[in-house]
């Protein structure tokens, strides 16, 4: 038996997010949906784990700190202290309040590019990479709900997707592609 | 509706009881005159505890002080040596403990309050959907505007006519030129910081917000009778944003009078600020921790986590906020190295070291590390746990603000501070939950309402 994949197409985001919740109580499997634009709630609904990157960001903002404060005592302390107004040059500690701004903005700079990265990769993204998603209308007023169908029964399958609001559902064999 | 149920109502007037007793014994516990102070000092001595000139240190800090406030020189009259300045200078320290600590604990709940009012003026003009169901929770806190704007400006009048010394630039013959409490730097400012226009300040000032609370709270409950339209909204919106205006201006100028006066040689540019991050977190805070136990008897059924997780996100970001702020202001005049700027943080560093930073640390690094997980702000005991430090932290950053310009290094956490917070707590908890039950818990005429009840994150 052929794996076999239903589009069901959708043009407003409420109403996707009813099917969504529809889908999963008839125990189908969503295995991906594509929106124009992220739909608020739509991780709940579809149930997928809570994303891992604010730890990630945590994490990444502790190594900017710690880059920091191992570069300010280098280049301030150790390396070629030097006397700006008199503050205690030689002590990392007593003159940690000069620092504390460049602590702030590379812990902020770790923490964003880092997670800007983490995503991209966690997406599979890159440039020139081409798009994935299986309709372009989905870049434009389309939701796509793309569910898997193998060895379920088609028919009865596209009626209840028609029900909960799709306006267009397509059978996709993927044997074919 | 609410009703106040008798365990809060004999709580409160527990605190009250209790506060007033422990501020009275304060107040007597104080020496009486400077002769005290020498015999106290006298039985320190015997009991091995050396308060004075064998302690360096203390030497040192007492020096710094005495620049930081030369208003408080010591005469010519009392040149006879430094062991009776020092009893001079103790004895008005001590006299001032049990007055400051009145006045930070009366200062902190006033601030409450107002900070209460300020947020729920912006929520007004933000036209904010998620809050109007917390509307009710932020009348109630703010009605202690009245009441503790009257306890405040007693308090100042009292000050202002001389009842007591905790105002240094209030001394007699600051500004005349040969006499022993000259001093020519508050001498210069008298056009601005003397006692009549001081008071007129806060007199304007304190009814200034009273009008625009007690005419909110009017539209609030209009509005709720109000079938058809949104005429009582519609004016609200307008006052609200006037009152902004209104409180920005005069919340700073409030700020520099009430507390940066303390020390009336020494100024910051963005205490209005400092004061205000205070006052805005420590409101925003009362509001989650009244809304939690509201929710916990059973009322507010339409709030849900949502809504306590908004309040925490307002709690973590003022918090930080509250922090950038007293890190630039510490910052500047650190690094500047100034010394009549400097002085501030030196008295603080010297005298306050574990308050100042402590406080620090309970204001910024305890509310990040709890608050910061977001399912964290959705947990009910955590938000209160954070709260509670929160205010802690910023009673002591009122108390640190306050008191090294009044008891220097004499400071003591004892019957006083602890009496007229519990005092001022209960007057607090006693007047909020009356107001609260006073009206519907569900402004319902809101036009925002039923987006606050949907309100979902």
């Amino acid at each position: 038996m052929s794996d076999k994949t239903i589009h069901a197409l959708y043009t407003d985001d409420d109403v996707l997010l009813g099917a969504v919740k529809q889908v999963r109580e008839k125990h189908y499997h969503i295995e991906e949906v594509f929106t124009p634009f992220p739909v608020h709630g739509l991780e709940k609904a579809m149930g997928i784990a809570d994303t891992r990157l604010a730890i990630n960001a945590f994490l990444y903002g502790l190594v900017g700190l710690t880059v920091a404060t191992v570069m300010m005592n280098y280049i301030m302390i150790q390396d070629w202290p030097q006397n700006i107004g008199g503050k205690p040059s030689f002590s990392y500690l007593e003159n940690m309040p000069a620092f504390v701004p460049i602590m702030f903005e590379l812990t902020v700079f770790f923490a964003a590019h880092l997670m800007v990265i983490t995503f991209y990769l966690r997406s599979r993204l890159w440039p020139f990479k081409s798009a994935e998603n299986p309709d372009v209308r989905t870049t434009d007023d389309h939701f796509l709900m793309e569910i898997d169908a193998t060895g379920k029964d088609i028919e009865e399958m596209s009626k209840f997707l028609h029900d909960t609001g799709a306006v267009e559902i397509k059978i996709i064999d993927k044997d074919a592609h | 509706m609410y009703k106040v149920s008798s365990k809060l109502k004999i709580f409160a007037f527990v605190l009250i009881g209790l506060g007033a007793l422990l501020t009275v014994g304060g107040f007597l516990s104080a020496p009486a005159s400077e002769d005290a102070v020498r015999e106290m000092l006298a039985n320190d001595a015997s009991h091995g505890y050396g308060h004075g000139s064998t302690d360096t240190h203390q030497v040192v800090s007492h020096d710094a002080h005495d620049d930081a406030h030369a208003s408080n020189a010591h005469g010519d009259e009392h040149a006879s040596g430094h062991e009776s300045d020092h009893v001079e200078h103790l004895y008005h320290q001590l006299a001032n403990k049990p007055w400051s600590a009145l006045y930070v604990a009366c200062f902190f709940f006033f601030m409450i309050a107002l900070g209460c009012t300020a947020f729920y003026a912006i929520q007004k003009v933000a036209q904010a959907g998620w809050s109007p169901g917390l509307f009710r929770v932020m009348e109630g806190i703010s009605s202690y505007l009245l009441v503790g704007g009257i306890l405040m400006f007693v308090l100042l009048l009292a000050t202002g006519l001389g009842a007591n010394h905790i105002f240094t630039w209030m001394n007699p013959g600051v500004a005349e030129v040969g006499h022993e409490n000259y001093d020519a730097l508050v001498a210069g400012k008298t056009g601005f910081l003397n006692v009549p226009f001081w008071l007129i300040r806060a007199g304007a000032f304190l009814v200034g917000w009273n009008l625009y609370r007690w005419n909110i709270r009017k539209f609030s409950l209009k509005q709720d009778e109000e079938p058809e339209g949104n005429v009582w909204y519609k004016k609200g919106f307008k006052h609200s944003a006037m009152f902004l205006v209104f409180f920005i201006v005069t919340e700073s100028i409030m700020s520099w009078d009430w507390i940066m006066s303390f020390d009336p040689h020494w100024f910051s540019t963005l205490f209005g600020w400092y004061v205000f991050a205070s006052m805005f977190v420590s409101g925003i805070t009362v509001i989650a921790l009244v809304t939690i136990y509201l929710k916990s008897r059973g009322h507010l059924e339409f709030i849900n986590d949502s809504h306590i997780h908004d309040l925490a996100k307002f709690m973590f970001g003022i918090s930080i906020f509250w922090t950038y702020l007293w890190f630039s202001q510490f910052m500047l005049i650190w690094y500047s190295n100034i010394p009549e700027e400097v002085t501030y943080f030196i008295t603080r560093i010297e005298d306050y070291n574990i308050l100042f930073f402590g406080m620090v640390a309970i204001n910024f690094l305890f509310p990040l590390l709890i608050l910061m997980n977001s399912d964290f702000k959705r947990v009910n005991w955590f938000v209160v746990t954070a709260g509670i430090f929160i205010l802690l932290g910023h009673y002591l950053d009122i108390y640190v603000m306050v008191m090294p310009a009044t008891v220097g290094d004499s400071w003591f956490i004892g019957m006083p501070e602890i009496g007229s917070f519990m005092l001022f707590a209960g007057i607090f908890l006693l007047v909020i939950f009356n107001t609260i039950s006073k009206a519907p818990l569900l402004a319902k005429g809101d036009p925002f309402i039923g987006e606050s009840k949907h309100f979902h994150y």
